[in-house]
């Protein structure tokens, strides 16, 4: 199982990376999208996969003992789907008005910033 | 345990006012009084801080009482406190530089409980104690510099927000792979904690990876090469007012970053990371510098001017010696001061001729002899002419670098001096087009310091009071760099650092 997650991390990485390179802008949040789901499965994975274990301590004992599922990176990562999810809100109002004041969806032509005059 | 008070003011103050901005929504003049005292009890605030950490050693805060190393802890060193005290202060400035910049009523009502939010999210990154919270911070402010540069929306600004946004996703993702991979390898999140472990690591290849990580998301942030291309394309699109704050402090938290990074957690001395390191600041400084040299905007010059000087810092911390490291925080504090000033005085000359353009400007010699020697004093800071405070940050930089003795070192250093030249190239070509040469559209009317104080109040106010401030820092630098030895005194400083957050409960 972790190797597949391995895997499918890989790739999302690839495919977010690859769609933010593109020149259209609604590419760009696609990726922006892809990128941080990524890395939300990057942080569960760190904290290795332990199934059937929650982290709840048996009531007959006094303290937690291993094997048990580590609730922090599970904590970091409902933070982390928070924060991501205000900036892409952001982002999707952001391209909007791009789109609508500068009447064009393609990055490339996106370089009045740049220009020297 | 007892509640750090200080260390709650400093957070407090910011946010309760952003949310009163928010709630007093449309009521301008109460919400710029309010703002006003916010500013200076924020200041006073960091001020009793400072003492506090000078006075009594690193102060803690632990919240929700938490051992030590479990909950979110507040960490306050010399250091933190000390970008805490710079931060306050620059917000003070940027406050009453943008009450008196901005004119329309809607945009004062966006500004500024975003601007609280900024000052709110940047005292937390000083005092974070663990980098999941580093992250959230740094979350704070960017979302806050977000809206910051949006606000206005013309064109360029629209332009220039999309890239920078891009920009600081992309670094805040590898921030956060970067924290994953510590945890992983450690299972702690605090910093004191993660460096105590990380050397009984038994894979000690990935670590690097982490720290490669880090280094370039913080790179991003600090805009060092070949990752700094959103800084000039973003600083020049926003009014100035608006973006104060943010263009004098954002890159210098990613300074700030990467100093509390590569000294406290992963030090960086005789990794490849530092060859690394010390190579990208050479080229930062050069590019950075030969960039400003083809631009012809007054904004543009400054922009570009930035990703020089942060080549300089960059350096300081490669070296990677105490007195190099001490420089670095000394380069910081000087241009945190000179270069918002120059950005402060850029945007006063748009007020009085309307243009950021070199071309369009002119004759600022004759109108307004007193902008135009606040400008040179500035400019000649920056430069590093003695005995101004650039002349120090570079002389402990460079006498650092040399003492090390390494060639790829003093190779560096060159560069850094033979970059001086080239910075005072391009304030002589500001200076000559914008102050020096008649003015295009013929003879203005003359305004000497009282005009000008009547006609942009804050504005004036806040760039003087920078300009006496880097006066007296330029004739007194003992203190100011003593302090900065005192914080970066690397080696018995990490360990300190170390004991004092986990050594308190058990």
């Amino acid at each position: 199982m972790e190797i597949v997650l391995a895997i499918l991390t890989g790739l999302l990485f690839a495919a977010g990376l690859y769609l933010m390179l593109h020149r259209g802008i609604v590419k760009l949040i696609i990726g922006i999208m892809m990128l941080s789901y990524a890395t939300n499965l990057f942080i569960f994975l760190i904290a290795r996969i332990t199934r059937g274990v929650p982290a709840i301590i048996n009531q007959a004992k006094e303290v937690l003992t291993p094997p048990f599922a580590d609730p922090i990176p599970q904590a970091l990562i409902l933070t982390a789907i928070v924060i991501g999810f205000g900036i892409q809100a952001f982002v999707i109002v952001l391209i909007r008005k791009v789109y609508k004041v500068t009447g064009t969806s393609d990055m490339e032509k996106l370089n009045s910033t740049e220009t020297i005059d | 345990m007892n509640m750090n008070v200080a260390i709650v003011l400093t957070l407090t103050i910011p946010l309760l006012t952003a949310i009163a901005m928010l709630a007093l929504w449309g009521k301008s003049k109460l919400q710029v009084f309010i703002g006003g005292l916010s500013t200076l009890f924020h200041l006073a605030a960091t001020l009793w801080l400072f003492r506090d950490v000078k006075a009594q050693g690193i102060q803690l805060l632990s919240i929700g009482n938490w051992p030590n190393g479990f909950g979110i802890m507040l960490v306050a060193d010399t250091m933190a406190s000390l970008y805490l005290v710079l931060s306050a202060f620059m917000a003070l400035m940027a406050y009453w530089y943008a009450i008196s910049y901005i004119k329309s009523k809607t945009s004062l009502s966006i500004f500024l409980p975003v601007f609280f939010f900024l000052i709110f999210g940047l005292s937390g990154t000083f005092l974070a104690g663990d980098l999941f919270n580093l992250y959230v911070w740094f979350e704070v402010m960017l979302v806050s510099s977000f809206v910051l540069f949006t606000i206005g929306a013309n064109r360029q600004q629209f332009e220039g927000s999309l890239k920078y946004v891009a920009i600081n996703v992309l670094s805040s993702t590898f921030f956060l792979v970067g924290i994953a991979l510590l945890y992983g390898l450690t299972g702690h999140l605090n910093m004191a904690y993660i460096a105590k472990d990380l050397p009984l690591v038994s894979n000690q290849q990935l670590p690097n990876i982490a720290a490669t990580f880090f280094f370039i998301s913080f790179g991003i942030k600090a805009a060092i090469f070949p990752l700094f291309f959103w800084l000039p394309a973003t600083y020049h699109t926003a009014p100035i007012g608006l973006t104060a704050l943010v263009v004098a402090l954002l890159t210098k938290v990613g300074i700030y970053a990467l100093t509390r990074f590569f000294t406290l957690i992963y030090p960086l001395q005789g990794t490849i990371l530092q060859t690394v390191m010390l190579v990208l600041a050479a080229l930062t400084m050069v590019i950075g510098v030969l960039g400003a040299a083809a631009q012809v905007d007054f904004r543009k010059i400054l922009s570009f001017h930035i990703v020089s000087q942060i080549g300089y810092m960059v350096m300081g911390l490669a070296i990677y010696t105490p007195l190099a490291i001490a420089g670095s925080l000394f380069f910081v504090v000087h241009n945190v001061l000179v270069k918002t000033n120059l950005f402060f005085i850029a945007g006063s000359v748009n007020t009085i001729s309307g243009s950021y353009k070199l071309k369009e400007l002119g004759g600022l010699i004759q109108q307004t002899p007193w902008l135009a020697l606040l400008f040179v004093i500035s400019a000649f800071s920056l430069t590093g002419i003695p005995p101004l405070t650039g002349f120090w940050g570079k002389y402990l930089l460079a006498r650092g670098g040399f003492e090390e003795g390494n060639s790829l070192v003093i190779g560096v250093t060159a560069i850094s001096l033979m970059v001086s030249l080239l910075t005072l190239f391009s304030m002589t070509k500001i200076w000559n087009e914008v102050f020096w040469k008649p003015n295009p559209a013929g003879e203005q009317p003359k305004l000497d310091l009282l005009n000008l104080l009547k006609n942009q109040p804050g504005m004036m106010l806040s760039i003087l009071a920078i300009t006496i401030l880097v006066l007296a820092i330029s004739f007194a630098p003992e203190t100011l760099i003593n302090w900065c030895n005192e914080s970066t005194s690397i080696i018995s400083g990490r360990q300190n650092y170390i004991n004092s957050v986990i050594g308190v409960n058990n």
